[in-house]
This record gives structure tokens, C-alpha cells and sequence, in this order.
């Protein structure tokens, strides 16, 4: 069936662009991608690579990372060191074009955006990363983000708890809220704790910070909760779901935080919302009642619209959590596929790996990976494969990872912007 | 409607053609190593100074327990001896051209 539809797709695009451009006699597909994260950016390159036509359609002329954004708000690295634009991008081929997608429209193989123009495609890539949820928690809503941040997609989100934490007097309580999974970045909440406890410990500390948990357990917990033992033991709290930890309401005129523990009320208050697939993606048809999008395993195409592929947080990847590392990975694997297709080839069954490097502290890092392959319907973790790093390693080895982790930012940001 | 899609198309009729696809896993070895010669990478060796030999000698040492590492021990269980080859032989410094 992929065949059928590649092919119509490929007169399709051979018809109009022979109305366009005559003088060519072989074109290529043409593939639209919707999102300039670490996914978008990434198979829009590959895609290039691969000979085809790429149009990316990305709201913002800059993107600030997700990873290294704790450190932004904690303190140790100025906002212009997670913030790229898209020139790079241009000149490795890519024709990116400012704007933001409104409809995905299937039958008509195009995308309509604000501005008016449509972007027709022989496949489409989805890449749209998360949706808040602002109706999960009473209180919370896009209102109230403007004073109480997420932070949740970088950006003046990050600026503004930076500030926040920067402006908070000594002896204050800082909270933190963390959903349910699954939502970005698993550890990431845990992180940034860390990084605000570090922060409160050289700059403030009569100051604490205290994390409100809707889960029991959570991401690299022993690694993490062994580093608190060692160095916050009075700056940091997780309060976990069996400990009342889980949010009933905010209120943010008062600034106040009703969780089952009781009532907080917090000098700094960062709220992290339960989170689905964007809106694009619901109004799409693509998600399941899950709230994500439910995709093949060996091409990220949609299960629910053909022709549509999804990747990176919005997709429901199986056991691959959310990151920006599988985002790059998937991204990786649904070019090569989405190239297989148009060429009336069959994609050949991939293997995708996630690492994720998350800091204690500015020199205290640890990783936690896995390698993932298709079993039938979802991706699955390759038994034996997936681990933390050791519990027991010496000082050297959480400072070597963490080099590791600046090292590997570096390098994939040169990869996607550079 | 094509506008914005043509002045792509026109862009991307310099590239190359398509490249040979990688064995499965191996895109994903880049998100860390470089292969490109001449890399400026710290901290992960580049692939492409290496040859297939040393790159799937080096997976099954991980994969042993011969060799320490962070997460490369973990990473190499993922992958067969087959599948390790395979990988080595896409990431690896090409071969010199015979004369």
C-alpha cells in the first residue's frame, strides 16, 4: 500500500513542479516538516542529505534548547548559550520558511499556514514536540504561566524562572511540581532540582527547594537521590505520590499550592503541567486516545494517517522516552525510511539508541541509556541494553560524564545548527 | 501555493544524489562520534580515524566486559556480533582506494 501512495505521490509532485519549473527534468520529492526542534531540524538535514527536497515550517526565527536550560536557570550559563537560529540550517540546504502550520490537510497532500500559503508534500514529518496541558490542574492556565513559568519549552519561559530564583530573597521556599508520566525529558524535573538546590546552596542558603511528585519513583532516582544524600541534605525535598506529593490546586493570585501534604506558599513556584501531543496533532487525527501519536515502528509513519510520519516527543515511541537524543535518533531512522518510500523501496528494520546525561551538579553527572528495535506493532528495549551508570562510581567518573554531556551538546548542536 | 516549495526544489537540485544507508544503528552512533576526518569532537573518539577492525574490536570488548567505559558497555550489549560488524564497517575510516 506504501508503494501505491508513494507513487501518486511522486507524479503529484513531478506534475507541479513541471508546471513551475520545466527546466528540470528530474526532481525531487518534496517533504515538509512541521517543527525546528532536535527531531525537525535533525530529518530535515538527513532528508537534504539524501537528495530530497525539505521545506521546514517553524514559528520562531530562534530556538533555545531544552537540554541545558536547568543550567540557564540555576545560573551557570547565560539564555544566548542555548539559543541558535536557522541560518545553519539554510545553508546545509534546507529551505526554512517562518511561519506556523494551522492545518495538516491529508486528502489535499498540504499543509495550510497562518500566512495565508499552503505547502504542498509528497510525505510530511511531523515534529511538533508538547502540548500543556492547562486544564489539568485547577488554577493552572496559559494565564498563569505568564507569572508562575513552566518552563517546560525553553525560552522566556526559562528567562523568567531564572529571574524569579535570581530575585528571591534568602529563606525562601522554592517549589516544584512534577506530573505523572509520560511527559518530556523523564528526569529532566529532578535536574533541575538538583541545579536549584546547587544554586541555593552557594548563593542562598537559608533557601530550599522542595519537589511536589505525582509518581513514586522516577528517572535515575538512585543516582539522583544519592547525590541529594550527599550534597543537600538541607536544601532539597522529593516529596513522592505516597507522600502526598500530588498537586490539587494552585492559586495564582494568592501564590498559593494546595497539595495532599498540605498548603505551600512558595517565594518561586515552577509548575510543570501534564503534557500531551500538540493540538496540530489532535486536530489531525493523529493522536489516540492516549494523547500521543501512535506510530510504526520502523517508519515513524502514523498508524491513524498514512503519509504522515511523527516523531520526537509527540510520538508515542514505545519504551523510548521522550528526549531530545530520540528525537535525534528517530529522526535519523524516519529520513532513511521516508527516502525507502519514495523510492519504492522497503525501509529495513532499524535500531535506535537514547543516552541521556542529566547533572547533580555543575560537575556531578550521570547517564542513563538504552538501544531500542521493533516488536511487531512498538519499539521495545533490546534486552540487556538499557542501564544507569553505576551507583558506586568515584568523583572522577560523575565528572568525566559530565564533560561527557557538555561534549555531547556541543557536538549536536554543530550537527543540527551549525 | 508552490512557490515556497519550488525555490526548495531549485535549492536542492545541486545535492547529491542518495547516499548508502547506514546498518541499522549506526545513525545513532553520530549522535556522539563524528566519522568525518578532521573532526574537533572532545571527549568521543571519531570513528572515521578508525578502521571496521578496531571499531567492532572495540564494540565486542564492551560488550565482554574487557573494556570499561560509561555508557558504551551498556550500548554494545544492544547489538550482535553481526550487527556490531556491520555498524563498524558503515562508521569506519574508508578503506585506502587499491592503485
Amino acid at each position: 500500500m506504501s508503494v501505491i501512495t508513494t507513487r501518486r505521490g511522486l507524479l503529484t509532485g513531478l506534475t507541479a513542479l513541471s508546471l513551475a519549473a520545466p527546466a528540470l527534468a528530474r526532481t525531487p520529492s518534496h517533504v515538509v516538516v512541521v517543527g525546528g526542534g532536535f527531531g525537525g531540524v535533525a530529518v530535515a538535514r538527513a532528508l537534504v542529505r539524501n537528495g530530497l527536497a525539505v521545506t521546514l515550517v517553524e514559528p520562531s526565527p530562534r530556538y533555545v534548547t531544552c537540554p541545558s536550560s536547568n543550567a540557564v536557570i540555576a545560573g551557570l550559563m547565560p539564555i544566548s548559550a542555548i539559543t541558535f537560529d536557522y541560518e545553519g540550517v539554510r545553508r546545509s540546504g534546507v529551505s526554512v520558511v517562518h511561519d506556523t502550520v494551522v492545518a495538516i490537510e491529508p486528502d489535499a497532500r498540504r499543509v495550510a499556514l497562518a500566512g495565508g500559503q499552503h505547502l504542498a508534500y509528497d510525505r510530511l514529518v511531523v515534529s511538533a514536540g508538547i502540548g500543556l496541558r492547562f486544564d489539568a490542574i485547577p488554577g493552572y492556565d496559559e494565564a498563569a504561566s505568564a507569572t508562575i513559568p513552566h518552563a517546560w519549552k525553553a525560552g522566556a519561559q526559562t528567562a523568567l524562572l531564572a529571574r524569579q530564583l535570581d530575585a528571591m530573597e534568602d529563606g525562601g521556599l522554592v517549589a516544584l511540581t512534577v506530573p505523572a508520566l509520560p511527559y518530556r525529558c523523564p528526569p529532566g524535573p529532578y535536574e533541575r532540582a538538583s541545579l536549584i538546590a546547587h544554586y541555593l546552596k552557594t548563593r542562598k542558603p537559608r533557601s530550599k527547594v522542595i519537589i511536589l511528585d505525582a509518581k513514586d519513583s522516577f528517572s535515575k532516582q538512585p543516582l539522583f537521590q544519592s547525590a541529594w544524600t550527599k550534597l543537600y541534605p538541607d536544601h532539597l525535598e522529593w516529596v513522592p505520590l505516597a507522600k502526598g506529593g500530588r498537586l490539587e490546586a494552585v492559586d495564582p493570585t494568592a501564590r498559593t499550592l494546595r497539595a495532599e501534604a498540605g498548603l505551600f506558599r512558595p517565594a518561586v513556584l515552577n509548575m510543570i503541567p501534564p503534557q500531551t501531543a500538540p493540538a496540530l496533532c489532535r486536530a489531525t487525527g493523529l493522536t489516540n486516545v492516549s494523547g500521543w501519536c501512535p506510530v510504526d515502528p520502523i517508519t515513524f509513519e502514523s498508524t491513524l494517517r498514512p503519509g504522515l510520519h511523527v516523531i520526537g516527543d509527540a510520538a508515542a515511541a514505545g519504551a523510548m522516552p521522550k528526549s531530545a537524543f530520540s528525537a535525534y535518533t528517530q529522526a535519523q531512522v524516519c529520513a532513511q525510511a521516508v527516502t525507502d518510500l519514495l523510492a519504492g523501496r522497503a525501509p529495513v528494520e532499524p535500531r535506535l539508541i537514547n543516552v541521556c546525561y542529566s547533572l547533580a551538579a555543575p560537575e556531578y553527572g550521570f547517564s542513563i541509556s538504552g538501544v531500542y528495535q521493533p516488536e511487531w506493532d512498538r519499539l521495545v528495549t533490546v534486552p540487556g541494553s538499557d542501564g544507569l551508570s553505576p551507583e558506586d562510581a568515584p568523583p572522577d567518573v560523575r565528572m568525566r560524564e559530565a564533560a561527557l554531556g557538555r561534549a555531547w551538546y556541543d557536538g549536536m548542536m554543530r550537527a543540527l545548527f551549525g | 501555493m508552490t512557490a515556497l516549495a519550488t525555490s526548495g526544489l531549485i535549492l536542492l537540485a545541486a545535492n547529491r544524489a542518495s547516499a548508502e544507508p547506514l546498518a541499522p544503528g549506526a545513525a545513532s552512533c553520530l549522535a556522539c562520534h563524528e566519522n568525518r576526518v578532521g573532526a574537533t569532537t572532545s571527549g568521543f573518539p571519531t570513528l572515521g580515524t578508525l578502521s571496521a577492525q578496531q571499531i567492532e574490536a572495540a564494540l565486542a570488548a564492551y560488550r565482554s566486559g574487557r573494556r570499561d567505559g560509561t555508557v558504551m558497555p551498556r550500548i554494545a550489549k544492544g547489538f550482535s556480533d553481526i550487527e556490531a560488524r556491520a555498524i563498524a564497517e558503515s562508521l569506519a575510516r574508508p578503506e585506502a582506494a587499491p592503485r
